[in-house]
């Protein structure tokens, strides 16, 4: 995924303290390396059929320490997976968030209290900008650092690297 | 201005003569480790990333523990994933299960982390080494593969929190109710980014077990790292460890603190973590009645010699309650030798408890011990989220060794004292 474009999509919506467990389930976490499969039951523990009502591009919204938890890069992988965008927190958990934007997942730090299930909106990582299309409001975002931001618009870590051989901050 | 000992660490291996928070420096690595879960996803970002030769076949170890020995087939080809790299990159510490034990009570014991070293595992309690006075924080497989590949990072330098504990240490409270209590206080992301710094006349007399413990679950505050700094104590743990030299650094006087807060704790009672937060704490007189399924002894936070010791000293001549399950599991061989060489082996298997090699499997509800629904465990790990240990209705309930073990005796969360009179 290009990190530059504007993201359009619905808001799923979620509260604080979402850990790495609730993301792929403990039913599952451990029976299969297969991510396609681990991502038909994203986050089925805190919003059963969420994997299916989810529409490609949509959001994940949620409180703060979002992917509290494991090291576990599949938290991420698994939410790319199931068709998720972006995730939009309040605040992330620090592993997490350098795991979502390592596997080009992006991690949206903003001011989430004012978006509601279904509301329609558009992110726009560049302008550093998300616009809540249903309710008429703008928030600002948390600017990533510079070197995030490469990581992301090369789709992640291993693309970035391959590309150029190191980083640089 | 001062500077932080975690600053000032961050700042040495950066190369720099000084950092604040908030930027971001290019650190060299002096340890990067991965066990039998990640290392499968660093490998093979580490490919996909072009790289042919770790940066230092001394610098990465390699412990498999988390579903070893090898509870199935997926589990099994994790392993030999691991192992054959292990060989092709002649990684000096790769370390075999028999031989091995839990990374975070494995790699201190032998001497793999020293003070002022800095240190990045693709494991959420990496952190546990902060108890050496050193740096060391989780990170996932891609960054690990980052690591393995360049023998760098770029970090993130994090703003730093003081606690200081002060008063006297009551009887069967120890590093681990400390920090459920710390956590208890703060929240689950009390210290979200930041660094943990324990001081205090109470942190210096802890014993390093009790401190590895308390560094251990910095990161269940959502923090970057935990940190001690460096004394006689953790000198003379490190004597007969340490095969190459190592430096100390110390906080300034007038090094800058986003929040200090200072913590009494005469008269502190064991704490327990209520489901399904570890945050959730509460004093043992705050518990009521808690009857419990199982008892699980060990692991990354508590499975070292002091913690087998207080629980053999609390079993010795004791049953285990007949309708509870203790499963002890040290996180190490050599702690596995001392409680066969000290009698504790004897006392719990006397006790009817079950003993298991070290491996991290019930903490994470992997194997050896995972719940069925509607079971409740008391549990000396240090997570307790929905359906950590097995099935998402079972319960996990956090605490100490002393009182798991008096707890395991009547069948329900109990203070050590009324088991030991």
């Amino acid at each position: 995924m290009a990190g530059n474009g504007i993201l359009r999509g619905r808001a799923h919506v979620f509260g604080d303290d979402v850990n790495t467990d609730y993301i792929i389930s403990g039913k599952y976490k451990f029976r299969t390396l297969d991510v396609e499969e681990l991502a038909r039951h994203c986050m089925e523990d805190v919003d059963p059929g969420f994997s299916e009502r989810v529409r490609p591009g949509d959001f994940i919204v949620a409180g703060g320490n979002f992917g509290c938890g494991s090291s576990r890069e599949q938290a991420p992988l698994v939410i790319k997976h199931a068709g998720v965008s972006a995730v939009l927190a309040r605040s992330f958990a620090r592993i997490f968030f350098r795991n979502a934007i390592n596997k080009g997942l992006p991690a949206v730090e903003c001011d989430t209290s004012g978006i509601r299930a279904g509301d329609e909106l558009e992110v726009d990582l560049a302008r550093g900008k998300v616009k809540n299309v249903t309710r008429g409001y703008t928030l600002e975002i948390v600017p990533l650092p510079a070197v995030m931001m490469d990581i992301l618009a090369e789709g992640g870590l291993t693309d970035y690297l391959r590309k150029h051989g190191g980083f640089k901050l | 201005m001062g500077h932080t000992i975690t600053e000032k660490i961050l700042a040495y291996h950066a190369g720099r003569e000084e950092v604040r928070p908030g930027e971001l420096v290019n650190v060299k690595v002096d340890l990067a480790m991965a066990n039998d879960i990640t290392a499968p996803l660093a490998i093979e970002a580490f490919r996909s990333m072009g790289a042919e030769r770790v940066f230092d076949p001394a610098k990465v170890v390699m412990v498999p523990d988390h579903f070893t020995p090898a509870r199935d087939m997926a589990a099994a080809r994790n392993c030999a994933l691991m192992r054959e790299f292990a060989r092709e990159q002649r990684l000096e510490n790769y370390y075999e299960i028999g031989r091995a034990g839990i990374e975070h009570v494995l790699l201190p014991e032998e001497g793999l982390v020293l003070p002022g070293e800095l240190v990045v595992g693709a494991d959420s309690h990496t952190c546990t080494y902060g108890a050496l006075g050193a740096f060391s924080t989780g990170v996932g497989s891609s960054d690990l593969a980052m690591a393995m590949a360049l023998g760098e990072i770029w970090l993130r330098i994090p703003e730093s929190m003081l606690f200081t504990y002060e008063g006297e240490l009551p009887p069967w409270v120890g590093g681990k109710d400390l920090i459920l209590h710390t956590i208890g206080r703060i929240g689950v992301d009390g210290a979200l980014y930041r660094a943990m710094e324990f001081r205090g006349p109470v942190v210096e007399e802890l014993s390093m077990d009790s401190r590895f413990a308390m560094a251990n679950m910095a990161v269940e505050a959502g923090a970057k790292n935990g940190i001690f700094h460096v004394d006689a104590k953790t000198r003379s743990w490190l004597e007969g460890r340490a095969r190459r030299h190592y430096r100390e650094f110390t906080s300034d006087a007038d090094a800058s603190y986003v929040e200090k807060i200072t913590m009494e704790v005469s008269g502190m009672e064991p704490q327990v973590a209520f489901p399904h937060l570890p945050s959730n704490v509460k004093p043992l007189s705050g518990v009521g009645e808690v009857e419990i399924d199982q008892v699980v002894i060990g692991s990354c936070t508590n499975g070292r010699p002091e913690d087998m010791e207080i629980a053999a000293r609390i079993l010795e001549g004791r049953r285990v309650h007949p309708r509870v399950r203790a499963i002890v599991f040290p996180g190490s061989r050599a702690v596995l030798l001392e409680m066969v060489r000290r009698g504790w082996m004897e006392t719990f298997l006397e006790a009817g408890a079950a003993v298991s090699t070290p491996t991290c499997g019930p903490c994470l509800g992997g194997h050896m011990g995972v719940l069925a629904e509607g079971e409740r465990a008391l549990s000396t790990t240090n997570r307790n989220f929905v359906g950590r240990m097995g099935h998402t209705e079972s319960e996990v309930y956090l605490c100490g060794p002393a009182v798991a073990a008096a707890s395991a005796v009547t069948g329900r969360i109990t203070h050590p004292e009324e088991v030991m009179g």
